[in-house]
């Protein structure tokens, strides 16, 4: 067990290096969370703050971007798999003695750190815009937590994706497709109280939408926090499935070879 | 020999892959610790696969093999301890410095701290890299990345060390530099097993080897000994104008010694015991049939019509009117 922990930091601080010598990335994966703020957000806001939806629609907004954020970047992780398996280094790790596990874990730290640091920059995008989150700041590290588990959750799948079927189209198909439906099914861009009834149904069952309102309780001064139990315990949950099932790919790999 | 003695034990290979394609078809070999073992044949004859199976990436679908001791199948992690690989598509991480690369993979077979500094430290000396450790890989050139593959199968101290196609694609101040390398290896005792395609480079570092064609061993031995049983040195003989093919070959049946006649246009090919000895017999059997010799060359057996003889197989069918 300790020799897979052990390993898996390794294997964790390749990966980040390998994003931190790449900020060109990192600046790419916030174009879109600051167009959807400062365009979409400000485009939007005097309609839903005039109709009283909410005080400021920018903090709003800002819990439902860092999820889609998140999402978008774990979603690529199945690329990286897909990506060494054809340059021979999955291979490489294969012939050592290295647990398996530590392979998929070592990736999933990264994904999960990567996100929260891309969800503080959001964060402070937002405050400079005028966002304000009287939750305070347990509530925000809460979120941030369960931001992690959402990008472990869906990196996983993307993991498990690109070991099974090889191709790198398969991985870019579900980040693709996947990520904006599931944010139109939860309270990204209007409360659940506003949506048609059936996308208020499908939003209850939605993980994304479990974190998107939990991140809505930072902007507000009473957090719920039997809600943040509840649904944070469900999406640790469904993060844990989502990596089993990509160690199970991990065994699908390796029967193909 | 001993168990205790041979490397790498290989009974019976099969594999098939699910796409139908029969891979592996009872294939057996073995080799002594300590030896560079050369695996030769064309394309898609098995070497690969049969590397695959020995660094445990896949499972044969029956057969055995050990590798440095240890069952591939009942007991894989305990062959990963044991060997180094250095696969044919570089496994080196391009995103990575190559000193990074290289304590990655010491860290991965549980080393730590000054020791494995140290031995990253030697290895990257003694493959000319030390001055480029802290670039990224990317930047290397490809000879650059091959001695870093090389190094980083050798992180462990493995006790058998695979290397797939090594050569390939280097200029051939790099290829005799690797070659040095791999000679070097197998003298501190270290285990050597080189797929290859070049003959010259199986001819000049293994002690062994096999040659396998669509999934079979078909021949097993040090070069020396399957050069031997080519029986005889080779001649060719070309002649003023084509010979009557019958005449060509009655002229030559009675000579002592000469067998494996092929004629072909204004070539007679043909193998000869003791060439040197009964070459002019022969050349003066030809000239009292009235054939015009032009010219003659008599070459000792080479490597290489040692695997056309037993791989040639595969590639001459397809080309075999043209051969006929």
């Amino acid at each position: 067990m300790t020799a897979a922990v052990i390993q898996s930091y390794h294997m964790a601080v390749r990966d980040l290096r390998a994003f931190v010598r790449q900020p060109f990335y990192l600046a790419a994966t916030l174009i879109q969370p600051v167009i959807w703020l400062l365009l979409f957000g400000k485009l939007f806001a005097p309609l839903m703050e005039d109709t009283h939806t909410t005080d400021s629609y920018i903090g709003f907004l800002t819990p439902g971007v860092i999820a889609m954020t998140a999402l978008f970047a774990s979603g690529w992780s199945g690329m990286v798999f897909v990506v060494e398996m054809e340059q021979g280094t999955l291979n490489r790790f294969l012939v050592t003695p290295v647990r398996r596990g530590a392979l998929i874990t070592g990736r999933l730290i990264q994904q999960a750190l990567s996100v929260v640091l891309q969800g503080l920059i959001i964060l402070v995008i937002a405050l400079a815009t005028g966002a304000r989150f009287p939750g305070g700041v347990l509530i925000m590290l809460v979120f941030l937590a369960c931001v992690a588990l959402i990008a472990v959750a869906f990196a996983s799948l993307s993991n498990a994706l690109g070991l099974v079927t090889r191709s790198q189209e398969s991985v870019i198909s579900i980040a693709q497709f996947l990520v904006l439906p599931l944010a139109f099914l939860s309270s990204t861009f209007v409360p659940r109280r506003l949506m048609p009834d059936w996308m208020s149904t499908i939003a209850g069952g939605n993980p994304v939408n479990w974190l998107v309102e939990i991140g809505r309780q930072t902007l507000d001064d009473h957090v719920d926090w039997s809600f943040v139990l509840t649904h944070g315990a469900g999406l640790l949950a469904v993060a844990l499935v989502c990596a089993w099932l990509s160690t199970l790919a991990f065994r699908v790999y390796q029967k193909q070879a | 020999m001993s168990g205790e003695n041979l490397a790498i034990e290989v009974s019976d290979l099969a594999k098939t892959y699910p796409n139908g394609v029969c891979a592996l078809d009872g294939v057996t070999f073995s080799v002594p610790s300590g030896t560079v073992f050369g695996l030769l044949g064309p394309n898609g004859a098995g070497k690969s696969t049969t590397v695959k199976i020995l660094t445990t990436l896949t499972r044969p679908d029956s057969g055995t093999a050990r590798v440095a001791g240890c069952d591939v199948l009942s007991d894989p992690a305990q062959v990963r301890r044991h060997i180094g690989c250095v696969a044919q598509s570089s496994g080196v991480d391009p995103a990575a410095t190559g000193r990074e690369n290289l304590v990655l993979q010491g860290r991965l077979y549980g080393l730590g701290g000054g020791g494995l500094r140290e031995h990253v430290d030697g290895l990257l000396e003694r493959f000319g890299l030390s001055d480029v450790a802290g670039r990224l890989v990317k930047t290397y050139s490809g000879g650059m990345r091959r001695k870093l593959d090389v190094a980083m199968g050798l992180v462990h101290q493995p006790r058998v060390l695979f290397l797939d196609e090594p050569t390939t694609g280097l200029d051939p101040e790099a290829r005799a530099e690797l070659w040095r390398e791999i000679a070097a290896m197998a003298a501190t005792g270290i285990t050597v097993v080189l797929t290859t395609h070049y003959l010259e480079e199986a001819d000049e570092l293994a002690g062994t080897l096999a040659i396998l064609d669509q999934g079979k061993v078909v021949a097993h031995g040090t070069p020396e000994s399957l050069k031997k049983a080519l029986h005889g040195d080779s001649v060719q003989v070309l002649l003023n104008e084509p010979p009557e093919e019958t005449a060509a070959r009655n002229a030559l049946s009675n000579v002592e010694g000469v067998h494996d006649i092929v004629v072909s246009g204004r070539e007679i090919g043909a193998r000869v015991d003791a060439g040197a000895d009964n070459a002019p017999a022969l050349l003066s059997a030809l000239e009292s049939a009235g054939l015009r010799v032009a010219s003659v060359t008599l070459s000792a057996p080479t490597l290489d019509e040692v695997y056309l003889r037993h791989a040639g197989r595969t590639f001459r069918s397809v080309q075999e009117g043209h051969i006929r």
